[in-house]
């Protein structure tokens, strides 16, 4: 039998579930912390903070976890002092707290890896203690406090039993409050003949004349004798819940009865009935996912319809036109509807963000506190999953890197405690996540020379700051001399960049030497579909994402400028981009055409660099539904994916960034027509 | 005790929500579930119960606010409530009875305890 009494296979789910409750639950604990520690006493976070504990006590006690239920009782107790303000909101408070939170997650993680005995890396003991000292009172075992009445925490009842019954009479008269609480005289009865053998006299002599009787107030008394086996206390648990409303006397009347006990009632056995009212339901996501995966099916092959309709002149035929909008309606909201279920709000991976700080700093000896924004943000549970590690690396590197020691800082004339700030917000589709430090900015001096020293740029390239800020995404870049412990060898930046284009996603950095940095990432909010513009060159058709499109133009030969043999640039709005013929780019054709002949799409990239790709045709913007390349084929230099199109074509999906970067003046990759052959 | 009651659980941990749904189930009871004080008295106003069982500490509406709201309705004056809590102490006990509780069941959670409440106070 499991410590709840409660079959394993009843218990296994719900044990599912309330891991996941205790992680919402951290979550929320570790957030009120936080903003308790950020800012001015709030009782309701008080509250919410002290329920968490709570909560997180009541189930593990369920469960049978013991060190949990140990861990978060103190801590509980703990809160409790807080919110009944009896001790002081200090600084170590709340790092005590704090640590006590991050402990209380170590010990959740061990109970769910089954294994809640052995010693999370904590120093879970040491803070035991620490939290003990915040309330005394308190911070005993559930079963050492006060209970009187031995109704509540009865470690193994013992029940004398005499070797023959006894007789007792009991009397009792209810007051009113014994009504007002809804119990039931009858009720007890019935419990006192589940001990023995009854005899029930009623006592009406108390009753009013009728004109005088007030319905609720108790008139009636009862003398019982019982004869059974079981012992006072035993009887006296009957009366658990009405101790105080009642009068109640219970007296032995005589050693010895003859009689046997006899026959007990016992209830009916229930029948099953079930009606189970729930909000949520709680869904496998590989089920989900082939979901999202069919509805992808059904936008390919709703427009691979569509078109044919078109194509054989059967869309214009008469009531064709109403059913084929109102599949296409349907369908794009049955994709919304099913993207929408797997969307999440950024918080789940914004709150491990707190914990990495904290580490981080204290590894380092720096003072660091993160202030999070929009985490209410929603996207797709494939981004999600996916962004932990970037992030974590961005922050790792912003308080390795960015933020100075104390005393730097004060040196500097800024406080001693830096900020990260972590933003989330959507625009234009896609998800905008920005790391701010208020450190020393990138070291831009230092920057160029590592690249130079990596062979990333030539000694004569010219390079904005922006380029230079750029460069520290270099593969094998890193701006530490030394192989920090927190950073490590591997966790650069390109690291990171890799991660975030895998995503489908671009990242950026600003800095200001002195003030800080800011890194943004621009990420899709699916993986699924993406908006982009489909085009055609030499006879084959590629998708450029909307998200990096500036502009498409008309070809504008007047607007082109021959710089040498190879490099073309278009006159764009006042300045000058390089053109790049994408049937070149990709191999497909060996000459540019006629530059006047196509249209020019102008795109930027992740860095905020421009570039016009030429193209011969513009065919159209389009909802493309994302198949992975390396899935499908192999990891192809300069796109991004692949995608199935309306006329059962497949369409490549370009890396915008990739081709972009063959063009950049300091480039060092490969021409994409050697990388792909 | 024939047949299975309808029961209203109000707690704000889904887990202790659940293990309620498959205990009181189990005993062939039907569950209703709210997630606090208010979301209970707003699936009173829909439903009719036999039993109540309330936890204590929760956000927006508590659990002695929720029994005595529920108590002024005169539909619910004879419902039994019982309050599911971790909360030992006589005083917390006494409040509870004053708001109007029938009886109570002491965390950590055990189904046998829970069925045994039941009984005593549910006709």
């Amino acid at each position: 039998m499991t410590p709840a009494g409660l079959s394993e296979e009843i218990l296994a789910p719900i044990r599912l579930g309330f891991f996941v409750e205790c992680d919402e639950l951290l979550a929320e604990l570790e957030a009120g912390l936080l903003a308790l520690q950020a800012g001015a006493y709030d009782p309701k976070i008080v509250d919410a903070v002290f329920r968490a504990a709570h909560s997180i006590k009541g189930s593990a006690g369920a469960f049978g976890f013991a060190r949990l239920e140990r861990f978060s009782h103190a801590f509980e107790s703990a809160l409790d002092a807080v919110r009944s303000e009896t001790v002081a909101l200090d600084p170590d408070l709340f790092r005590l707290l704090l640590r006590a939170a991050d402990a209380l997650t170590d010990i959740v993680n061990a109970a769910r890896d089954g294994d809640e005995a052995a010693g999370p890396p904590t120093d879970s003991d040491a803070l035991l203690v620490a939290l003990a000292a915040l309330a005394p009172v308190r911070t005993a075992r559930p079963d050492s406090e006060d209970d009187d009445d031995g109704f509540a925490f009865p470690p193994t009842p013992v029940v004398l039993t005499f070797a023959s019954p006894r007789c007792w009479m009991i009397r009792l008269r209810p007051h009113a409050s014994l009504y007002a609480a809804a119990n039931e005289p009858l009720l007890l009865l019935r419990e006192l003949g589940r001990l023995g053998d009854i005899s029930v006299a009623l006592d009406a002599t108390a009753l009013p004349e009728l004109g005088d009787l007030q319905p609720e107030e108790g008139y009636l008394a009862w003398t019982v004798t019982l004869v059974t086996n079981e012992n006072e206390a035993a009887i006296r648990e009957v009366f658990a819940f009405v101790e105080g409303s009642c009068d109640l006397s219970i007296r032995q009347e005589s050693d010895v009865v003859h009689e046997a006990e006899g026959p007990r009632t016992h209830p009916a056995e229930p029948v099953v009935a079930v009606e189970t009212p729930t909000r949520t339901i709680r869904v496998d996501l590989d089920r989900i996912d082939r979901l999202v995966n069919l509805v992808g099916e059904q936008v390919i092959s709703q427009s691979m319809l569509r078109q044919r309709m078109i194509d054989a002149g059967l869309s214009a035929a008469p009531g064709m036109e109403g059913p084929l909008d109102d599949l296409a309606h349907l369908t794009r909201d049955l994709q919304e509807s099913v993207m929408a279920i797997r969307a999440q709000p950024v918080k789940v991976v914004f709150q491990r963000l707190s914990r990495i700080v904290r580490d981080v700093a204290a590894a380092t000896g720096k003072q660091v506190r993160l202030t999070v924004a929009g985490e209410n943000t929603e996207v797709d549970r494939t981004v999600i999953e996916r962004l932990t590690d970037p992030l974590t690396h961005m922050i790792r590197n912003a308080i390795d890197h960015g933020i100075e020691p104390p005393h730097c800082r004060r040196a500097a004339g800024k406080p001693e405690e830096g900020v990260i700030h972590v933003s989330a917000a959507h625009r234009g589709g896609r998800v905008i996540i920005e790391v701010t430090d208020d450190g020393a900015g990138l070291d831009r001096a230092a920057v160029r020379q590592t690249a130079l020293r990596r062979g990333l740029v030539s000694p004569d390239a010219l390079l904005s700051d922006d380029e230079v800020d750029g460069l520290i995404f270099a593969p094998g870049f890193s701006t530490s001399t030394e192989l920090s412990a927190l950073s490590g060898r591997g966790v650069g930046m390109d690291v990171v960049k890799r991660g975030v284009q895998a995503l489908g996603g671009r990242i950026a950095v600003t800095s200001q030497p002195g003030e800080g940095a800011c890194f943004t990432l621009t990420l899709p909010l699916t993986l699924a579909v993406l908006e982009g513009m489909v085009v055609s060159v030499a006879g084959h058709s590629l998708v450029a994402p909307l998200s990096s499109l500036v502009e498409s133009v008309r070809a504008n030969p007047a607007a082109l400028r021959q710089l040498g043999s190879q490099t073309c640039l278009l006159s764009y709005r006042g300045e000058y981009l390089p053109l790049i013929d994408l049937g070149i780019a990709f191999g497909y054709r060996q000459v540019a055409p006629d530059a006047g002949m196509g249209a020019v799409l102008v795109v930027e990239d992740g860095l905020g660099g421009r570039a016009a790709l030429l193209v011969d045709e513009i065919l159209g913007q389009r909802q493309v539904v994302i198949k992975s390349l390396e899935t499908h084929y192999r990891a192809v230099p300069g796109l991004a994916a692949a995608t199935i199109l309306g006329d059962g074509r497949v369409a490549l999906i370009l890396d915008v960034d990739a081709v972009v970067a063959t063009h950049r003046p300091a480039a060092t990759a490969a021409p994409l027509r050697r990388a792909t052959g | 005790m024939i047949g299975g009651k309808t029961i209203l659980t109000v707690d704000d941990s889904r887990t202790m929500r659940e293990m309620l749904l498959a205990a009181l189930t189990d005993m062939g009871h039907r569950v209703l579930q709210s997630e606090d004080g208010l979301a209970g008295l707003g699936c009173l106003r829909n439903h009719s119960v036999d039993v109540i069982i309330t936890d204590i500490n929760m956000p927006r509406l508590d659990g002695f606010g929720f029994i005595e709201e529920v108590r002024r309705d005169p539909r619910y004056r004879a419902t039994p409530i019982l309050v599911l809590t971790t909360e030992n102490h006589s005083s917390r006990k006494d409040r509870a009875r004053r708001a109007g509780a029938t009886g109570w069941i002491v965390k950590p959670f055990d189904p046998a305890k829970l069925a045994d409440a039941i009984r005593r106070v549910a006709a």
